[in-house]
């Protein structure tokens, strides 16, 4: 059973008195399984945040339904959706912590709500702090940490009711890329070692590279792509997808590099699309050699993706004209090619 | 100076300093209270607040911004029907503290409103997020979070306070304004008046210091 499940749901704000509302979310289908990762992308008013914001329902939808580990919760009562929520953990761009408490007390909190008696709790508490690395700064104030730091306790604070589901908002779009680095680790160990799904919402498709195991594309209030990650990269459909994935992988020059690329290289150009490791790069360059054909890499770069290698090169190619032709239908058998124009 | 008659007034002195000392802490116990909750009503009410409720705001606000400006010195006499009801009299220290309280309480539930609204709302939101009841939220988050400003805003109440109460004369209370005019400036007599001007402006350093103090202590700055 899926530990999410939403069907064609909806979500309008009301407007100011007498005007229109806001429709921020237009008939969203989405289904998340246990154990996975998931990011969701989108520019802001893509409606990313309000939709995570009905899964733990400190949104209402207006329709539609939500399914949490297979119980609705959009007819649920306060009272009911204080016991949802509990299970669900949440992180935020701003952290969001409580300055008028220590790094203790905070994560202390959700365990107050949910009535853990002392012992218990400090017991959690001590073990969270191990897990997030803290220990040392158990009864810092908040204002002493580090930007990292503050989103460790977000997450140590998140986890402490033993959520079977972490919402992460924009959770690294505060922190420098090293820092972003250390808590996207953290997040992985919270899946892998706990066992937690974690829904990611980013406008950084790096994080969704490094991170999530399956990408969900937002624009204007709907989900407009989605799907295994290193499959929405190397074949993005929408507009807005080959956008996000422009941001981390070097697809192919635009035109005007292009035109710059040309006054400096003879020859012919050809994108090759390296996914996964079936082809090596080496029997791609091999093949090239043994038709006579001398190349050089002009554009593009390799990545890994889940283990996986993934990346476009564009080679100029240069040699007799027709020792190029039959090396380009000699690679074009190995891996996706494509003939860049003059 | 040569003709003062502070010697023989010591002893009103310190009865007068014991009247305004008695008043405005009748005042900011009861009136503290009162704006506490008035200005929570007033914050948890507002648009995108814990309870909104564009109706219920609306009107505290007009209660509010009705009963604000009135100048002080009107207000008592305004309301002294209310305070021969409520407290018994219309004249003397209780009909005073009454009218203070009742002041205070509008001006202070302005204050705290101020001071919530600076409560950043996703501490609320992260609150919520973990299962956490609107009530708890208030009581363990909201206040907590701005009790720093509150500090201060509570000190500057109690100089605001201490001001007002030097009308108290006006319906026979007593304390060092009353007293200053009394027996300072109808008498001619500047060296009770500005005695009292110094006892006032010793009480409220001292308690501006101590607010001072707590606020920073909660601030931790």
């Amino acid at each position: 059973m899926a530990l999410v499940e939403m069907t064609d749901v909806h979500k309008t704000f009301p407007g100011p008195r007498g005007q229109t509302g806001v429709e921020a979310i237009r008939g969203v289908d989405l289904t998340v399984e246990a154990g996975e990762i998931v990011g969701i992308v989108g520019y802001s008013g893509a409606g990313k945040s309000t939709l995570v914001r009905l899964i733990n329902a400190l949104e209402t939808t207006t329709s539609g339904s939500v399914r949490i580990d297979g119980r609705e919760i959009t007819r649920l009562k306060e009272r009911e959706l204080r016991q949802v929520r509990l299970g669900i953990g949440m992180i935020f761009q701003q952290f969001n912590l409580f300055g008028s408490r220590t790094v203790w007390g905070n994560i202390a909190y959700p365990l107050e709500v949910a009535g853990v008696a002392k012992p218990e709790r400090d017991r959690r508490i001590s073990d969270l702090l191990h897990f997030v690395g803290l220990a040392d700064k158990a009864h810092s104030h908040i204002e002493e940490l580090s930007g990292g730091q503050k989103q460790r306790v977000g997450i140590a604070r998140a986890l402490a009711t033993n959520p079977s589901l972490l919402l992460a908002d924009e959770a690294t779009s505060a922190l420098d890329p090293e820092t972003t680095q250390e808590v996207l680790a953290l997040l992985r160990r919270v899946n892998r070692e706990l066992g937690i799904t974690i829904l990611v919402i980013t406008h950084e498709m790096d994080v969704v590279r490094s991170l999530a195991h399956r990408v969900v594309v937002m624009e204007a209030g709907r989900i407009v792509e989605e799907g295994p990650v290193l499959q929405v990269l190397s074949d993005p459909q929408q507009p807005v997808t080959r956008r996000f994935v422009a941001t981390i992988v070097d697809d192919e020059p635009d035109a005007e590099a292009l035109a710059a690329l040309h006054a400096r290289h003879t020859g012919r150009f050809v994108k090759l699309a390296f996914r996964g490791d079936e082809v090596r790069q080496s029997d791609v360059f091999a093949e090239l050699l043994g038709h006579g054909v001398r190349f050089e890499l002009v554009y593009g770069g390799i990545e890994e993706v889940q283990g996986e290698t993934f990346g476009n090169l564009t080679l100029a190619l240069d040699g007799e004209p027709r020792a190029v032709d039959s090396a380009v239908a000699a690679v074009g058998a190995l891996v996706p090619t494509t003939e860049l124009p003059r | 100076m040569n003709d003062s008659n502070l010697t023989e007034l010591w002893p009103l002195v310190w009865q007068a300093t014991y009247e305004t000392l008695y008043i405005v802490a009748f005042t900011l116990g009861l009136g503290g209270l009162f704006g506490l909750l008035l200005g929570l009503a007033l914050y948890v009410t507002r648009r995108g607040g814990l309870y909104a409720s564009r109706t219920t705001y609306l009107v505290l606000n007009v209660v509010v911004n009705f009963f604000r400006p009135i100048p002080f010195v009107i207000f008592i006499a305004a309301v002294q029907p209310l305070a021969r009801v409520v407290v018994g009299t219309g004249i003397g220290n209780p009909a005073i503290i009454f009218a203070l309280t009742l002041a205070a309480t509008f001006g202070i539930s302005r204050i705290v409103e101020q001071n919530l609204v600076t409560v950043d709302p996703g501490v609320i939101e992260a609150a919520r997020s973990v299962g956490a009841s609107r009530a708890r939220i208030i009581r363990t988050v909201v206040l907590p979070e701005a009790l720093g400003p509150l500090v201060l805003g509570y000190t500057f109440v109690f100089v605001a306070i201490v001001d007002m109460t030097a009308v108290a004369g006006v319906v026979g209370g007593g304390g060092l304004g009353n007293f200053a005019l009394q027996y300072g400036f109808r008498q001619f007599d500047a060296v009770v008046t500005w005695t009292a001007v110094l006892i006032i402006v010793a009480l409220v350093q001292v308690v501006q210091l101590l607010g001072n103090t707590v606020a920073r202590r909660v601030l931790r700055r």
